[in-house]
């Protein structure tokens, strides 16, 4: 069992929990993720960490209340206690000499943004975070981003209520045609990320992706996470989550990212009828 | 088989009946292809009784070399025939510490059965039967009326057991009976391996494997489930910050194969290895009460011949498909499933094409509608001794399905071996071990399939009690 020991709501659906586990705050890298089960019959889902701390023994991580399962977390509190949680797992993002790079964070996206931009400025790149939602209301850790030594924030919502009203390529094509960014890394939605890859493409600026497919155990023994980069299948989970943007196939992540979409909208029926919590 | 019994008595000598092999029932082919309850309903005492008054028990009882791990088979038959129930588990417990597993899934007709003198006459003694009838026996009865091993007195030493499947629950056994302390890790939520996540329900049900694991932890082994030893904790952690003198390494061949063929990564297309670990470990039968699903297939092809195939035709039709095919590229005779797997598949309703081997998979909208696949033909025999596939040249021709699934094979998961970069590996990323299971590192063994590739249950178990065997021979030598 592992302990809830930390739970802040960022935005009406947004929420960052914190579990006790020492085992993994003692090995997570930015970029890596844990896999949880919040109970017997569960599903296991996969959760990029947004912080950490090995001396206290904590993981955290942030999740959008969009399923089942993550209306269930959602109503968990500090004190209680998840099934399983287990990692850290896949390969570290890459952060060193990376020189001036552009962190993309769209929606909860900005979460895994947010130990990968601090961890990059650690090791000594200027970094520019760009951060995006649909409105102001969705924008989460803008204050957190801000206070990092060594990095820059830009925001932009879709309806110009915080920051640029643009989407995130709108800066990134900017700084990448003025020559300011020798890298880029976007994390988000999928649409987004191959947005933000074609964008950097264009202006030679390599780009690197964090992606997002469907899971089962997360340790490359089901291939549930196969995805497609420059023509080869790759699993996700062991390879990934970080591949090369401009050699992804984002339309088959995205089509296999919707591979249960009835399913779920079963499972979420079925819950609402079970649980007086609307969806 | 003992003659004098507890009164001192002479026992009148065993003379074997000659009845022919007793059959045991199984749940009709239509009803129980419809759910998840198991196939074979096991032997009733009496079936078991007439079943071990065939054995002749021999002088020279060959079945026992045919055995992996050499079990005394003469001797545990021998007390069914005297109707000494915990007797025979206790002889069956000393080289197997799962019999009502291995009772199940052993491929007995090529080990112990094929060695058995009334196989030439084409009806050996069931002796896997016999051993599942004991081993039920065994876990019918309360906790403490169960034949557990007797553990020595603590060594002192503490040993580490990286895995869950048949290999390290042996190890851990095997290892807690001569008096160490062990802890077993393992990366998924529950312990068991391929019984767990890979062999369906209706082959092995969940609750026997849950029962048989319960007799470890009774022996006082450790389970800690959720940590990937290689991510979580390093090998050379185990060692050194955690303390234990000793490491075994059972981590499987878990990694799923795929063709490499276009259109592999369509909706639709499944490793047997994501297909049974939805349906087994996560539950999906019973979507939407468990949370996971799984994509229920109308006409499912399955790809392989091997027992992971059948498993999945046979679990595609327990959730519904209307038609369940298998696609091989030999025959029938080479293929590498049980016998009676295959028997079972068929009576359900699983149709076979042979010498039929896709070449690509084709969808539409993300989908899977279908693959085309060439014929095939029997050349030369190949390095594995069974005549190589070859192709029929302009034989292509395509066949609906709406699902896919791989079963063509695993390979080493490199998680831990990643993070282990002294330890020897083969040039296909396997444990290199010598015959005890000793790798090229001090203290850490290996055994089961990282070391052999895909093989068997009992292979794996053998493995890991010849392992813990020589580990506690190292252990002794230590202090
Ligand atoms: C569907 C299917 C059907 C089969 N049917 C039969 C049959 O009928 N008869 C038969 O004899 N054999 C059968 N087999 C083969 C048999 O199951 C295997 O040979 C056997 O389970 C191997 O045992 P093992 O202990 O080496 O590995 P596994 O059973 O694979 O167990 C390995 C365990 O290690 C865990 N693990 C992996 N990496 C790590 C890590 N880094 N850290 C911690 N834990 C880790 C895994 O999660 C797993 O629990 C079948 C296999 C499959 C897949
Ligand atoms: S999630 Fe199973 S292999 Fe990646």
């Amino acid at each position: 069992m592992f302990r809830i020991v930390h739970k802040r709501q960022l935005s009406d659906a947004v929420f960052e929990m914190g579990v006790e586990a020492p085992r993994i705050a003692e090995k997570a890298r930015a970029g890596q993720f844990l896999m949880l089960r919040i109970a017997e019959g569960g599903e296991r889902i996969p959760l990029t960490f947004s912080d950490w701390s090995a001396q206290d023994g904590w993981v955290r991580f942030i999740f959008m209340r969009v399923g089942k399962t993550t209306h269930e977390l959602a109503h968990l509190e500090v004190g209680d206690s998840l099934l399983d949680v287990v990692g850290p797992l896949g390969v570290p993002t890459h952060v060193d000499g990376l020189g001036r790079v552009a962190v993309i964070g769209g929606g909860v996206g900005a979460a895994v943004a947010y130990p990968v931009a601090r961890a990059m400025a650690a090791a000594g790149s200027e970094v520019t975070v760009i951060l995006g939602a649909r409105n102001a209301d969705l924008l989460i850790l803008e204050d957190e981003f801000r206070a990092l030594d060594g990095v820059d924030v830009v925001v932009a919502t879709d309806d110009g209520s915080a920051g640029e009203k643009a989407l995130v390529t709108a800066p990134l094509g900017r700084m990448a045609g003025e020559g300011t960014i020798d890298n880029a890394m976007a994390i988000g939605p999928a649409i987004m990320m191959k947005f933000c890859a074609q964008t950097a493409r264009e202006h030679g600026v390599p780009c690197v992706v964090s992606l997002n497919p469907i899971m089962v155990d997360g340790t490359g023994m089901c291939g549930a996470c196969r995805v497609t980069v420059d023509g080869e299948t790759k699993f996700g989970c062991v390879d990934g989550p970080d591949f090369d943007g401009w050699k992804v196939d984002f339309e088959e992540l995205m089509s296999r990212q919707r591979i249960y979409v009835d399913d779920e909208r079963l499972a979420d029926a079925e819950y609402s009828r079970e649980c007086s919590c609307h969806l | 088989m003992s003659s004098v019994d507890s009164t001192g008595a002479e026992k009148p000598r065993h003379k074997a009946s000659r009845a022919p092999r007793t059959p045991m029932s199984e749940r009709p082919a239509k009803e129980r292809a419809r759910d998840f309850g198991e196939v074979g309903m096991g032997y009733t005492q009496e079936e078991a009784i007439a079943e071990a008054n065939r054995c002749l028990q021999c002088r020279n009882a060959t079945c026992i070399e045919g055995c992996p791990v050499n079990i005394d088979i003469k001797s545990f038959i021998g007390h069914i025939i005297d109707g000494e129930w915990s007797q025979g588990v206790a002889v069956l417990k000393e080289r197997n510490a799962l019999p009502a597993v291995c009772g199940r899934v052993c491929p007995q007709e090529e080990q112990c059965e094929i060695a058995c003198v009334l196989s030439k006459k084409g009806e050996p003694v069931a002796i896997g039967r016999l051993e599942r009838y004991l081993g039920d026996y065994d876990l019918a009865c309360e906790i403490d009326h169960r034949c557990v091993p007797e553990v020595a007195d603590p060594s002192g030493r503490r040993c580490a057991v990286v895995g869950s499947g048949p290999a390290g629950l042996a190890c851990a056994g095997e290892l807690a009976r001569l008096g160490h302390a062990v802890t077993i890790f393992e990366s998924l939520h529950a312990p068991g391996g391929v019984l767990t996540y890979g062999i369906p329900e209706f082959r092995l049900p969940m609750q026997i494997v849950e029962t048989e694991i319960e007799m470890l932890t009774q022996m006082g082994v450790e389970i800690i489930t959720d940590t990937v030893v290689g991510a979580t904790v390093t090998l050379e952690e185990l060692r050194t910050t955690e303390g234990f003198d000793a490491v075994f390494i059972g981590n499987g061949a878990g990694l799923p194969v795929f063709m490499g063929i276009p259109g592999e990564n369509l909706n639709g297309v499944y490793s047997a290895n994501e297909f049974l670990t939805r349906v087994n470990l996560m539950g999906a039968y019973d979507f939407p009460k468990a949370d996971t699903p799984v994509w229920r297939g109308r006409k499912v092809a399955v790809v392989g011949g091997g027992n992971v195939a059948m498993d999945a035709a046979r679990t595609a039709l327990r959730l519904g498909a209307e038609e369940v095919f298998l696609a091989y590229r030999r025959t029938q005779d080479e293929m590498p499933a049980r016998r009676e797997e295959v028997h079972h598949a068929q009576q359900e309703g699983v149709e076979f094409k042979m010498l039929c081997s896709p070449v690509e998979i084709v969808g539409s909208d993300g989908f899977v509608t279908g693959f085309t696949a060439t014929r095939m033909e029997l050349g030369e025999p190949d390095a594995s001794g069974r005549r190589a596939p070859v192709c029929v040249m302009d034989s292509e021709f395509t066949i609906e399905c709406d699902t896919v699934i791989m079963a063509v094979g695993t390979r080493a998961n490199p998680l831990l071996s990643n993070a282990a970069p002294d330890l020897e590996l083969t040039s296909r990323g396997y444990i290199v071990a010598d015959e005890t299971g000793a790798t090229n590192l001090e203290g850490i063994y290996a055994g089961g399939d990282i070391v052999t590739g895909a093989a068997t249950v009992i292979l794996a178990m053998g493995a890991g009690k010849r392992a813990a065997q020589a580990m506690d021979g190292w252990l002794k030598d230590l202090s």
